[in-house]
């Protein structure tokens, strides 16, 4: 375990991906202003006016300009980083996909926040679940520590040549990116040293020898050409392997840096809680997990078999990790602060539910949307849910699969 | 008599939706003035509340759209002028105005900005010009001048503004003004000006932003940016847009364009009209 002495900051969520991100020595930021991501660009324009980084920074004129120009750094070798959130990332869009397609290992925070319309500010998972197919690593994080360690680790996910895929960091609007919290933070050089450089694998040129995969004017490539139905599936393909490889890797990553930093996250994929032997349990991203483990132990007071799971990385699934934790659960909530409208339940209880066919004693499972546009999501609402898993166990059966937790109604 | 009875009423509360007061503008900031400008406007015209659309982008001054009491779109960034355009388009019996900001039109917006203007779609932009993105806490944008500091220019800009004007008309308006918020009974006259045309029209107002742009610069209090702005504005009507500056010792002021030119609007529906006729005669 660790020796490394360690410094605690109070910061908040953005403060913190700020920091990591300063820590990581970043070769190019290129960003837009969104709120709530803004505390993490200004912080770091600081560092760069400050001389603390030797980091190009341009604010662009708009999320599909900054995402572009960080692909195109990225596409040269260098370490890029950007931050968005809400309108900021759906406008981001057409160039995520560019970005995993020209497998970028570009790293990006998102403060998740809800889209428009009505406008809202607050948090909610709408703007980074619409991504979820777009070819990036999406890892979701429950606190400002959680958002620190994941930056850093995030880099090296990315960058690993067995992976080379754009990863985004998932920290909640608000909750996170504006509340201040003790974070412990490793020295500048401990960073380094986990980082290290970039690694750029070697491919094949355009003359069967082997070149870095850059844009290099000593071995000119190009990247991101046309490729029609002779070879575009055999990208895609490719970057399906790639996310299958990234499960393993993100594990490994995570354990190294738990060596170093002390601090662990489960398994780095999936986190759980009093799960082992729980009869009912929740499954959520994000923040909320912290106000349902306060749940769980109150429950587990009173002789509750309650238990949670928390996602950590949504994309790519760790389909049979958290097959394998489900194990037993007799009644499950699948917690969703987004909506898929008219897909019956939100995008992480398809994805669980999804999981759960076809195991051998599956068990009853319902869904709550809760929390859009920020609304609060307090700890008798959660024990409300709880007390309804008791009830579908009771009756053995569940009346209404999709429930709104929460809402007016 | 009731108490709510003796309270003095503003006399353009019937423009304004009661429900949505009071503002989230700061004490001090131009937006107050520029709104004000507008209804006096639309008071002094008379006109017909029901054919007027108000349409904002993001930002501090996006939130005029749910202020006024008319019907009105508060559009995602950047995208007021094609949200205006197509309901200029759709209805053309409408005045559509668009009342947003300059990191909102002229950044994420700034192409859809262009080429409104280069159809010469009929619709009217009023653009409360405050140097920096004011809502997201100030950081810098495509209007923030030389040197100034923001939250992400700790140490001053170093990347070129644009001159609104002069890129609105290079990009093929009809009327180009620019007032700053001193000067309330020109801005009031220009704007009643744009809505009287056909074609597109921008109305620059440059507007203090006193808790946020104006304090790091330290421009001192609202009142303080308002005898800066009497201090160096220079009226000058037809100068130049290319030279009409705004700088630290001087603001170009004035009505800089104002021409005739048919409308996209106008040359669509006769186009339209000169087919249809067509195809009747060859019936």
């Amino acid at each position: 375990m660790t020796t490394i002495k360690q410094n605690t900051l109070a910061l908040n969520g953005d403060e913190a991906v700020a920091l990591a991100v300063k820590q990581s020595d970043v070769d190019v930021v290129a960003a837009y202003p969104i709120t709530p991501q803004t505390i993490i660009v200004e912080k770091f324009s600081e560092y760069i006016a400050d001389g603390e980084v030797e980091t190009e920074f341009v604010c662009t004129e708009s999320e599909h300009s900054a995402l572009s120009a960080c692909l195109t750094a990225s596409a040269t070798g260098a370490r890029t980083f950007t931050a968005s959130a809400s309108a900021g990332l759906a406008l981001m869009h057409e160039i995520l996909y560019v970005t995993s397609g020209c497998r970028a290992p570009i790293v990006m925070a998102i403060a998740n926040r809800a889209l428009s319309a009505p406008i809202n500010i607050h948090c909610d998972h709408s703007d980074s679940m619409a991504e979820r197919d777009s070819g990036w690593i999406q890892i979701y994080v429950e606190n400002s520590q959680e958002a620190y360690d994941s930056i850093i680790q995030a880099f090296r996910i990315a960058e690993h040549p067995d992976v080379l895929l754009p990863v985004m960091v998932c920290l909640d609007a608000f909750f996170l990116s504006h509340t201040l919290e003790n974070v412990k933070t490793l020295p500048n050089e401990a960073v380094q040293e986990f980082i290290g450089d970039r690694q750029i694998p070697l491919v094949l040129g355009h003359e069967g020898e082997k070149v870095p995969f850059k844009l290099d004017p000593k071995n000119p490539i190009t990247i991101g050409p046309l490729a029609l139905y002779d070879y575009y599936f055999e990208h895609k393909r490719q970057q399906e392997e790639a996310m299958r490889e990234a499960l393993r890797i993100i594990r490994q990553v995570h354990n190294e840096f738990a060596e170093t930093s002390g601090r662990k996250y489960g398994n780095g994929l999936i986190e759980t809680y009093h799960l082992e032997d729980a009869e009912i349990a929740t499954v959520c991203v994000g923040s909320t997990a912290g106000t349902i483990k306060t749940v769980v132990d109150q429950l587990r007071e009173q002789g509750v078999k309650a238990g949670i799971l928390r996602l950590r990385t949504l994309r790519p699934l760790p389909f049979s990790d958290i097959k394998k934790a489900l194990e037993g659960v007799k009644a499950l909530a699948v917690m969703d602060r987004s909506n898929s409208f008219g897909g019956h339940g939100g995008p992480v209880f398809h994805e669980i539910r999804h999981v759960l066919y076809g195991t051998h004693s599956t068990p009853f499972v319902v869904n709550y949307i809760f929390g859009l546009g920020g609304r609060d999501m307090p700890q008798n609402a959660i024990l409300g849910i709880y007390r309804d898993l008791q009830a579908i166990l009771k009756t053995e059966r569940v009346v209404e699969d999709v429930r709104f937790a929460g809402v007016r109604e | 008599m009731k108490e709510a009875d003796l309270m003095l009423k503003h006399p353009l509360a019937k423009y304004l939706r009661q429900e949505r007061m009071p503002h989230i503008w700061c004490e001090g900031c131009g937006n107050g003035i520029l709104l004000n400008s507008f209804l006096e406007g639309l008071d002094e015209l008379k006109q017909n509340l029901d054919r007027i659309v108000v349409v904002s982008g993001i930002g501090c001054i996006g939130r005029a759209a749910g202020y006024i009491n008319v019907d009105s779109f508060h559009t995602t960034h950047g995208r007021a002028i094609p949200f205006a355009t197509g309901v200029k388009l759709a209805n053309p019996n409408l005045k559509v105005v668009v009342i947003s900001g300059d990191g909102d039109l002229f950044a994420i917006g700034g192409n859809h900005f262009i080429h409104a203007a280069r159809r010469n779609v009929d619709i009217k932009v009023i653009c409360a010009n405050n140097f920096n993105y004011g809502m997201t806490g100030g950081q810098y944008g495509p209007t923030t001048p030389l040197g100034s500091w923001t939250t992400t220019t700790p140490y001053g800009n170093i990347e070129h503004p644009f001159n609104l004007v002069h890129l609105a008309a290079a990009s093929g308006a009809v009327y180009v003004a620019r007032w700053t918020t001193l000067q309330v009974r020109r801005l009031k006259n220009s704007i009643k000006k744009a809505l009287q045309k056909e074609g597109f029209s921008l109305v620059e107002v440059i507007s203090p932003c006193p808790e946020i742009f104006d304090r790091y610069n330290k421009l001192g209090t609202a009142v303080d940016v308002m005898k800066w702005f009497k201090l160096i504005s220079q009226v000058k009507h037809g100068y130049d847009p290319a030279k009409a500056e705004v700088a630290k010792n001087k603001i170009i002021v004035g009505e800089f364009v104002d021409i005739e030119k048919p409308s996209y609007g106008r040359l669509l529906r006769e186009m339209t009209a000169n087919v249809q006729d067509k195809l009747k005669g060859e019936k």
